[in-house]
């Protein structure tokens, strides 16, 4: 009994009584015979109602609407590789633009984008396909076959066949897309971004 | 520590005033009388909060244009976590609100509580009701499928027919010739922009006119001392606010709001049915035909509007004892009786919707890919109750294998044989010989090969009118001539989109006449009995309006 006494004083605090209902100005509060303790137990229990079912209900929406906000939507499975075209046909040492069709998820709508990829047979007969993009600032590169280079218009960085750069300001070789090849055809993958030239 | 918090709750206090006006609304006084039966307001405001809430959060993830609208929706309550509660609750939300809200005009009438000084209280209480109802209505477009569009289609037409103010109505709504997506904007406009701020004035002006002339008193109150609203009565509130919510989850975690087939304007044979509580005004108007159809479209529902605004006026008298408001409770039970007895004739009247709008396409879909054979393996698979023994999807322990992996794993000549007699190329094998014909056989066959662990849960999910369907389709070899889904001859013309061209009532007078629907046909006649005929057309009305690129 004490200990809702204190409860209430507690609750007290945060939305004070008018001046006359203040229940410390009445000591006989405290005399758990006379009828003014019945009235401050069922102040108490109102109060710890309104405090709890309230809490419920705050609860009850807020864990939905993080859940709603910020966890990831489930999403349509994606095939993780997409057929970029026959290779038996390329050269070695020859590097070739083929583009792809990728499908995108955005939100609820599925987006076909053309991606493209610099495709290179290497003596060994192992393909490499290149992300389109410098990777200085993602301007976009072109083969030089008489340089035998990757040159990049802007900032004029240079790339050798196998990524690497050569001169300008691009701080790591060429990106590449995980690939695989069946039958014959080139499957290209994520792009993985490469790790800086020492 | 605590002197320190109050300090600071003073001096905020000294420069906002907050602590005080909250006070002063919490220890408002109100009559003996008041308890229970006050609740009502409250949870009508809580509820409008909720649908604030909801609305927002589902506005966080909508597009509002046709077409986007109805993906984005999907995507809410398909790919969205917690999507399908947050719009079970914005539209389960949406009915109790109606509710809460007759049930509070219900009590202030019974009690007279509308009664000089108290006027305008109840009138500004009408409106609220009216927009409560146009949220309903703008609302129920916003998801665009089928439902939507058609059930918008029969409201706005409806409003054309008001005499003089009909076509600057429709105008207004954007809906003089199609529903489209000026309609769309319209709609969208007035549910998001106009009606919440509008409801909050109201709502705002209503609360302050009830605390202006306090709580209505019963006759008696006079001499008891005055209670006050905090705690007392707030606990009520709360007690009744907290019902109402723990309804309103349970509804929207159990029962499924279904998303129909996206807007099809050109679907005639669709019947638009408007929302339950928009019933009763519909069955009115079946009622009044030809010239007198402008009684049940405009002058009923004025006249019902006038009624209740000027209630106040047409009984002026004293407040007196609920006991002694016979009357009152006589118009109340009449009314109940009238609207009950509408929409129950309503609901009994409603023919029973086609298979075609009765698909959810908020639950998977994956089902309507497959092709006749896949889809007859699928009526087998059932049939032979495959299932006692193996999964294909989730992982109860079972007797046999997940067949899934297995019919991936064996070819088709291993898979006919273990069918037929398992014991010869799985010795020890526990399995019964499946009772089939080869041909039957085959068609389970096609559905074992189809299956990946992404579309197995067709074998759930797939309609029964789907499965019969595509029995019937097997047993009577459509797919020589038609194809499905990319599958079948190309003799007769493709069977997709058929919903598009035809009617159910043309598709089933040309199975049983074809020479008379479409002459020099080749097709010999189909007189399918009922339920196989209800059954084949469903499922061919109900095939992706193109093939599914494979």
């Amino acid at each position: 009994m004490r200990f809702c006494i204190r409860r209430r004083v507690l609750y007290y605090d945060v939305l004070p009584l008018e001046k006359n209902h203040h229940p410390m100005t009445n000591p006989t509060t405290t005399d758990s015979n006379s009828g003014e303790f019945l009235v401050t137990t069922r102040r108490t229990f109102h109060l710890a109602a309104i405090y709890v079912l309230g809490a419920l209900i705050s609860l009850a929406l807020a864990i939905p609407t993080v859940i709603y906000l910020l966890v990831p939507p489930k999403g349509r499975k994606q095939s993780a590789f997409i057929d970029a075209g026959d290779i038996s046909q390329l050269t070695p040492g020859q590097p070739v633009e083929l583009s792809f069709q990728q499908e995108r998820l955005d939100g609820w709508r599925l987006e076909t984008e053309k991606k493209t990829a610099w495709v290179v047979k290497g003596a060994d007969n192992k393909v490499v396909a290149f992300g389109p993009q410098c990777t200085h600032l993602g301007c976009a590169y072109h083969w030089e076959a008489g340089m035998n280079l990757f040159v990049c218009p802007c900032h004029g960085s240079d790339f050798a066949l196998d990524g690497k750069v050569l001169a300008g300001p691009a701080p790591r070789p060429l990106d590449r897309y995980a690939t695989k090849i069946e039958n014959n055809r080139l499957q290209i993958g994520e792009l993985k971004q490469s790790a800086p030239q020492a | 520590m605590r002197k320190k918090i109050d300090d600071l709750i003073e001096e905020i206090d000294r420069r906002t005033g907050l602590h005080t006006g909250l006070r002063k609304f919490l220890y408002e006084e109100i009559p003996a009388s008041s308890g229970w039966h006050q609740v009502f307001g409250s949870v009508a405001l809580f509820m409008i909060m909720i649908q604030f809430f909801t609305g927002i959060l589902l506005a966080f993830n909508y597009a509002p244009t046709p077409g986007d609208a109805y993906s984005s929706v999907r995507y809410i309550v398909t790919e969205v976590t917690a999507g399908r509660l947050m719009r079970g609750l914005h539209h389960w939300g949406a009915s109790m609100i109606i509710v809460i809200v007759v049930l509070h005009m219900v009590q202030v009438f019974l009690w007279g509580a509308y009664k000089k000084p108290r006027e305008s209280t109840w009138i500004v209480g009408v409106i609220l009701l009216l927009l409560t109802l146009a949220y309903g209505l703008t609302g129920y477009l916003l998801p665009w499928d089928n439902r939507a569009y058609w059930g918008t289609v029969v409201t706005t037409q409806i409003g054309a027919t008001v005499p003089v103010m009909g076509p600057y109505v429709s105008r207004l709504l954007a809906s003089t010739g199609d529903i489209g997506v000026v309609t769309f904007a319209r709609f969208y406009g007035l549910h998001v922009l106009l009606l919440p701020p509008l409801t909050m004035l109201l709502i705002g002006f209503h609360v302050f006119l009830v605390r202006r002339h306090g709580v209505a008193p019963v006759p008696g109150d006079e001499a008891k001392a005055k209670k006050s609203f905090f705690p007392e009565q707030v606990f009520k509130d709360t007690v009744a606010v907290f019902i109402a919510f723990i309804i309103l989850f349970v509804m929207a975690v159990a029962v499924r709001v279904p998303l129909e087939r996206m807007a099809d304007p050109t679907d005639t044979s669709y019947i638009p049915r408007p929302e339950w509580y928009f019933l009763f005004l519909f069955q009115t108007l079946k009622v009044f035909e030809g010239p007198l159809e402008v009684v049940g479209t405009v002058v009923l529902p004025t006249l019902a509007i006038l009624a209740l605004i000027l209630t106040p006026f047409i009984d002026h008298s004293r407040i007196v004892r609920l006991r002694q408001r016979t009357l009152a409770f006589g118009i109340v039970v009449l009314a109940a009786l009238g609207w009950g007895g509408l929409t129950l004739a309503a609901v009994k009247s409603t023919p029973p919707q086609t298979a075609a709008s009765q698909i959810d396409f908020s639950g998977p879909t994956q089902w309507m890919q497959l092709s006749p054979a896949e889809m007859a393996g699928v009526a087998y698979y059932r049939q032979e109750n495959c299932a006692t023994c193996h999964n294909v999807v989730g992982d109860t322990p079972k007797t046999g294998p997940n067949l899934v992996n297995t019919a991936r794993r064996h070819d088709a000549d291993w898979m006919m044989t273990h069918f037929k007699a398992p014991g010869t190329v799985t010795p020890g094998s526990a399995m019964t010989p499946v009772n089939l014909t080869d041909a039957q056989l085959k068609d389970l066959l096609a559905l074992m090969v189809k299956l990946t662990p992404d579309n197995a849960e067709v074998v759930d999910s797939a309609p029964a009118f789907a499965t019969a369907g595509a029995l019937i389709f097997q047993k009577n070899n459509c797919g020589t001539c038609h194809s499905v889904n990319g599958v079948g001859g190309k003799i007769g013309p493709v069977l997709n989109g058929l919903d598009n061209r035809r009617s159910e009532a043309w598709v089933i007078e040309h199975f049983q006449n074809p020479q008379k629907m479409s002459p020099k046909t080749p097709m010999p006649p189909y007189k399918f009995p009922d339920p196989d005929m209800q059954n084949e057309v469903s499922y061919l009305m109900t095939l992706p309006d193109k093939a599914p690129s494979q």
